[in-house]
């Protein structure tokens, strides 16, 4: 297509001239794009359409027991889903509490404290930790990071027994605890990422105007970067939470596959998404529909948390489209200049 | 310092306690995200080394067998590549297109802003959805003679990417500055030859970085090949059968109760995280060298 037409690069023919079939490949690749771009969408509500359907045995059975019941048998088959609703929310959570402080703290040092020139350097390592495959974070979690960390965990639950639901019951080895941690670390990279890009946005006249009138460091950072970019902040945390319900792999190898409410924070336990990896592979009939119906939650969980992110990022970005701001943390690293 | 003591009121003891306790905190904070990154790297080169100088691990496949030699990883590796490869073909002409589609005709309509809207919920969706999505459509019907294939992994794979792609391409295309894009066509030069001739070759180093970000990502993902590829001791080269790929073979190998297994799972996470950190860092050395 483009040797055929470098004949014509310095034919000085005038736009004015141009044939009707001159503008032919204007109008091809026009629409030809533009079919691209509904392609996106037609496939993305076929796919919705599709899961519904594949779905419907289940919720005709059971309707919202699916959802909030707490009976997931498959030898009786019996599929009441609350259980995996449960461990899902339960380690978006526990890696919510843990990974959002971290980030943050990231966040504000490489912006706001440390020498210019280790900025770039700082933030390509901890944007590295997304590069990482989850089956890695997986295998790293069931052979390094829960062995060594159930005496711990034994001596925390011994120690701190008085707390509900935290403290009190008997370790497992995989459990929500270590499915939590890891999701934490899985999240970490694009909370930090959404939080610097938020956090260079903020008028440098407020943080001058805030070191005018004498205040230190720190106070600068309480008075005028956080509640400037604290939207941007929390559609962040949102967007790591979206990816902490959705993660499979490192998840499903650290759970404890237990389809039940854990009753304490160290019991195994089962998510949306783990059981779908670990049990489809042997599902038939109504077991494969309940399991498509555990994939149907996830999706309007993922939905919901990731629609009210763009809702908090869009508000925090003060007027401008941030378009590196509402992409991933891997494209905004090399895209934000 | 004593200049300023001398006309300013002096900051009390307690706020520079605290502006220093604070400052610590952030600091340790920016050291603890760094701990896990080098805690992986440490136990995958502690750990992968001793695979990877066991003889034959890269020129061999997995036997499969339960006793005597577990084999090596060829076939994972070279499983992945074709997958991975087969994944771009597909979805880095439609990502770029999607990209272009938004920055030189879509602009700001309503059209545009849905599609941009719907790329971005697909960057929320679960990648084993995108597992789910190819099984319903193409492996329930055996679309193409064959339940499992590798080619509908790679479709998986495509979906997956195509939102990484358009995103990142559609940042750098509204770089290029318009003036460009003016000076073109008022030399009288059709809108497809200015997007051919101007637009992209001026983009191009940008349009690299964001795809070998998604060719990493892909890389490196296990769930979406899980009910579409499945997995395969052997090697092939045949893309509508199942096929051995590392992700899958590392996911397999952690749950092997056996040691040697382990090893291998060890050496192979660190082959595909060599893989990744160098398509990694490659992005990121375009992207500076061409700023």
């Amino acid at each position: 297509m483009e040797a055929s037409a470098t004949s014509v690069t310095t034919g000085g023919r005038s736009a004015l001239e141009r044939s009707p079939a001159g503008r032919l490949p204007d109008r091809v690749l026009k629409w030809g794009l533009s079919g691209l771009a509904a392609l996106i969408l037609i496939l993305i509500v076929y796919f919705f359409i599709r899961l519904i359907g594949q779905s419907g045995h289940v919720f005709s059975t059971y309707g919202l027991n699916f959802v909030f019941g707490n009976d997931w048998d498959v030898s009786r088959s019996i599929y009441h889903g609350g259980a995996l609703l449960f461990g899902t929310i339960v380690t978006s959570i526990i890696a919510l509490i843990i990974g959002v402080p971290v980030a943050v703290a990231s966040a504000v040092f490489i912006n706001e404290l440390c020498p210019r020139r280790m900025r770039g350097p700082l933030s390509i390592l901890v944007d590295l930790l997304a590069a990482v495959p989850s089956v890695v974070y997986g295998l790293w979690g069931v052979f390094v990071l829960a062995p060594r960390l159930l005496p711990a965990e034994k001596w925390f639950a011994s120690t701190f027994s008085f707390i509900p639901w935290i403290g009190g019951g008997t370790p497992q080895l995989y459990n929500y605890f270590i499915a939590g941690l890891i999701l934490a670390i899985m999240i970490l990279p694009i909370v930090s990422a959404i939080s610097r890009e938020v956090i260079a946005t903020v008028p440098s006249e407020h943080k001058e105007a805030a070191l005018a009138l004498g205040a230190t460091r720190w106070e600068m950072i309480r008075m005028a970067v956080l509640p400037y970019s604290r939207p941007g902040i929390t559609g962040g945390a949102m967007l790591g939470m979206g990816r902490a319900i959705g993660e499979t792999i490192a998840v499903v190898l650290v759970i404890g596959s237990a389809p039940k409410i854990g009753s304490h924070l160290f019991a195994q336990g089962y998510t949306l998404a783990a059981v779908i990896a670990n049990e489809f592979g042997e599902a038939t009939g109504i077991h494969t529909s309940a399991l498509f119906a555990a994939g149907l939650v996830l999706f309007v969980l993922t939905l919901i948390v990731n629609i009210i992110a763009r809702w908090f990022i869009s508000r925090g970005s003060h007027g401008t489209r941030g378009t590196g701001a509402t992409g991933m943390t891997i494209s905004s690293g090399p895209a934000e200049s | 310092m004593s200049i300023s003591a001398a006309t300013l009121p002096q900051i009390s003891a307690r706020r520079r306690r605290t502006d220093k306790v604070m400052r610590g905190l952030l600091l340790s904070g920016t050291i603890i995200a760094l701990i896990p990154l080098i805690l992986i790297i440490y136990y995958l080169i502690h750990k992968g080394i001793s695979a990877w100088t066991s003889s034959g691990f890269f020129s061999t496949d997995p036997t499969g067998s339960f006793f005597g030699s577990p084999g090596g990883i060829r076939s994972a590796i070279i499983g992945s590549l074709l997958i991975v490869a087969l994944a771009s073909l597909i979805s880095i002409p439609i990502g770029i297109g999607v990209a272009l589609y938004l920055t030189e005709y879509g602009k700001d309509g309503w059209f545009a802003n849905t599609v941009r809207y719907f790329v971005d919920v697909m960057t929320g969706v679960p990648s084993i959805m995108f597992g789910l999505f190819i099984y319903i459509v193409l492996v329930i019907g055996k679309f193409g003679g064959s339940g499992f294939a590798a080619w509908k992994g790679a479709v998986a794979i495509s979906l997956l990417m195509l939102p990484i792609i358009i995103r990142s391409s559609e940042v750098v295309l509204l770089l290029v500055p318009s003036s460009l894009r003016e000076a073109a066509l008022a030399l009288g030069a059709p809108r497809w030859r200015v997007v051919f001739k101007v637009v992209l070759p001026t983009a191009a180093p940008g349009l690299v970085t964001g795809t070998l970000l998604a060719i990493a990502r892909g890389m490196g993902e296990t769930a979406p090949l899980l009910f579409t590829v499945s997995t395969a001791f052997g090697l092939t080269f045949n893309l509508n059968q199942q096929m051995n790929t590392m992700p899958f073979l590392i996911y397999n190998d952690i749950t092997s109760p056996r040691a040697a297994l382990q090893t291998i799972a060890w050496g192979a996470a660190l082959t595909l995280v060599v893989i990744v950190l160098i398509l990694n860092l490659a992005a990121r050395l375009i992207a500076s060298r061409s700023r």
